[in-house]
């Protein structure tokens, strides 16, 4: 039963995120990466982390996808015209090395779920995926991610403030 | 198990049908108080001071010729209106509209009057809502119009504004609450507080969280696209905004979700302000269902008083005050909390 809800989740996901770069259309594409979130988020479910389950849906299906719209709507950019063109060279050496960080990195999680680890963290049984859990482990354990993350994302923000405000007279 | 399941499948249905007819019957309470207020009598034709009005409208709408405009995107411009009303009904899967009942003995064991109860209620609510704005989005964006275009835009520019103060505002009432499940933060709320040692008063989050409430109602307004925040259908500028090119049932569907939308934003300010189903005597769900009402006359009291911002002000009021103002509550009450709280 989980394994066939599963695989329903990770083909839709799958597959809608090729039709994201499939679309020849902008707002098409940004409407099938709504659905790979919403699959994700599914699959979180899934896995009983409620919690980051919620904040996928707010977050990235109800926050960021409905800014990407924005965008796109605001600029309204059209369906591609131009016939297919190769890319430089240039273009493809970095899609090649971009693929092969991600390649390993997916071999190296999947290598540490073959190696039975021994610790698995200070997990509760029951308790797990619980917004009292995330938050705990978030004020303690990761605390110092926490905080650099937050303090890249006012960097971010600040930046992209400063980049839009110079081109003001 | 089947009876579980026989359970459920009753309180969906209950509950789905009470919210169609209270989302028909909104529109007559709606055009009679502002019939009221502006010294008129509202529909009074059809059946005894136009009672029947919402049917027959419905009726009308339902025979009406369904247009689609030939430049539409089509498939998005036949989604929209559901991708609109869908979040509207089922954010209320998890608002608790009383205490568990045995219906007057007919049942076994008490029932608990909500459809479920997640660890996440309220994140959920929200989560559902911030769906919502697609629906008005791409309905502005596949009519191919400038009006519905320009209408979607302001709304989701609004809708983002105004989610982020929301969501701060509810912030203290989940510090005081100690949790994000509603039936919890209504079981927080049982008792009474004696103000100077001679006030009795109930221990609502209203009364502890006066700010927080305030922040909340200005931002279900704007989040409910409800005067005097109801820009992306600014008739007198846009038409009707992101709705123009919709007619028949298609249009409907957005009346319906807005509806819909503002008994959810009452339900859930019922819930984490007012102390929910809490009431001194009587059955639960009647308190609930009153809590409810007053706070939707307030709803439309607000449009028949308040005339339309600016959409520069909208921007203003949502950033520079509803915000900062949020935060500030969210922050105190942490402190609060932590100093003199348990």
């Amino acid at each position: 039963m989980e394994l066939a809800i599963f695989a329903g989740l990770a083909l839709v996901a799958g597959g809608s995120a090729l039709l994201v770069i499939l679309q020849r259309h902008a707002v098409y594409s940004a409407l099938f990466l709504i659905i790979a979130m919403g699959a994700l988020a599914g699959i979180y479910i899934l896995l009983a982390a409620y919690f980051v389950w919620v904040i996928q849906v707010i977050v990235y299906a109800g926050a960021i996808m409905v800014l990407f719209l924005f965008v796109i709507m605001l600029l309204d950019i059209g369906r591609e015209q131009a016939p297919w063109a190769p890319p430089d060279r240039g273009r493809i050496v970095a899609a090649l090395l971009l693929t092969l960080v991600l390649l390993v990195e997916l071999g190296m999680a999947v290598a540490q779920r073959l190696v039975p680890q021994a610790s698995t963290g200070p997990v509760v049984a029951g308790e797990f995926g619980t917004t009292r859990l995330v938050g705990r482990l978030l004020f303690t354990d990761f605390l110092f991610p926490f905080e650099i993350t937050s303090i890249i994302l006012l960097v971010a923000m600040v930046g992209a403030m400063v980049l839009a405000k110079r081109r003001l007279p | 198990m089947l009876e579980t399941v026989i359970v459920m499948l009753a309180k969906i249905v209950v509950v789905f049908g009470a919210l169609l007819l209270a989302v028909a019957y909104m529109t007559w309470i709606e055009r009679k108080l502002i019939a009221d207020i502006q010294v008129r009598l509202g529909p009074m034709r059809v059946g005894p001071h136009g009672l029947l009005q919402p049917i027959a409208d419905g009726i009308k709408l339902m025979f009406k010729e369904d247009l689609i405009p030939s430049q539409a995107e089509r498939v998005v411009f036949l989604l929209a209106p559901s991708l609109s009303i869908v979040p509207a009904f089922i954010a209320f899967a998890v608002i608790p509209f009383g205490d568990s009942t045995t219906l007057f003995g007919l049942l076994a064991r008490p029932v608990p009057l909500y459809i479920t109860d997640i660890d996440v209620g309220v994140l959920f609510i929200f989560a559902v809502a911030s769906l919502g704005v697609y629906g008005i989005v791409l309905a502005g964006w596949s009519s191919n119009n400038k009006y519905s275009l320009l209408g979607g835009l302001r709304s989701s520019a609004q809708l983002i504004s105004y989610e982020l103060s929301m969501g701060l505002s509810v912030v203290g009432v989940l510090l005081l609450a100690g949790s994000l499940s509603l039936v919890d933060i209504v079981k927080a709320q049982a008792g009474l507080d004696w103000w100077g040692g001679i006030l009795p008063v109930p221990r609502w989050f209203l009364f502890s969280q006066p700010l927080g409430f305030c922040l909340y109602f200005c931002c279900a307004l704007a989040e409910t696209n409800r005067a005097p925040f109801d820009l992306p259908e600014a008739e007198t500028e846009l038409v009707a905004g992101f709705h123009t090119e919709y007619s028949s049932m298609k249009f409907a569907m957005f009346f319906m979700a807005e509806y819909a939308n503002m008994i959810t934003v009452s339900a859930l300010a019922t819930t984490l302000f007012l102390g929910g189903w809490l009431g001194p005597i009587g059955p639960s769900p009647v308190w609930f269902l009153g809590k409810v009402f007053l706070l939707l006359f307030l709803f439309i009291w607000f449009r028949a008083t308040l005339p339309r911002f600016r959409y520069d002000q909208l921007m203003q009021f949502g950033w520079k005050c509803l915000l900062p103002l949020a935060l500030v509550n969210a922050v105190a009450t942490a402190i609060f909390q932590v100093v003199w709280g348990g």
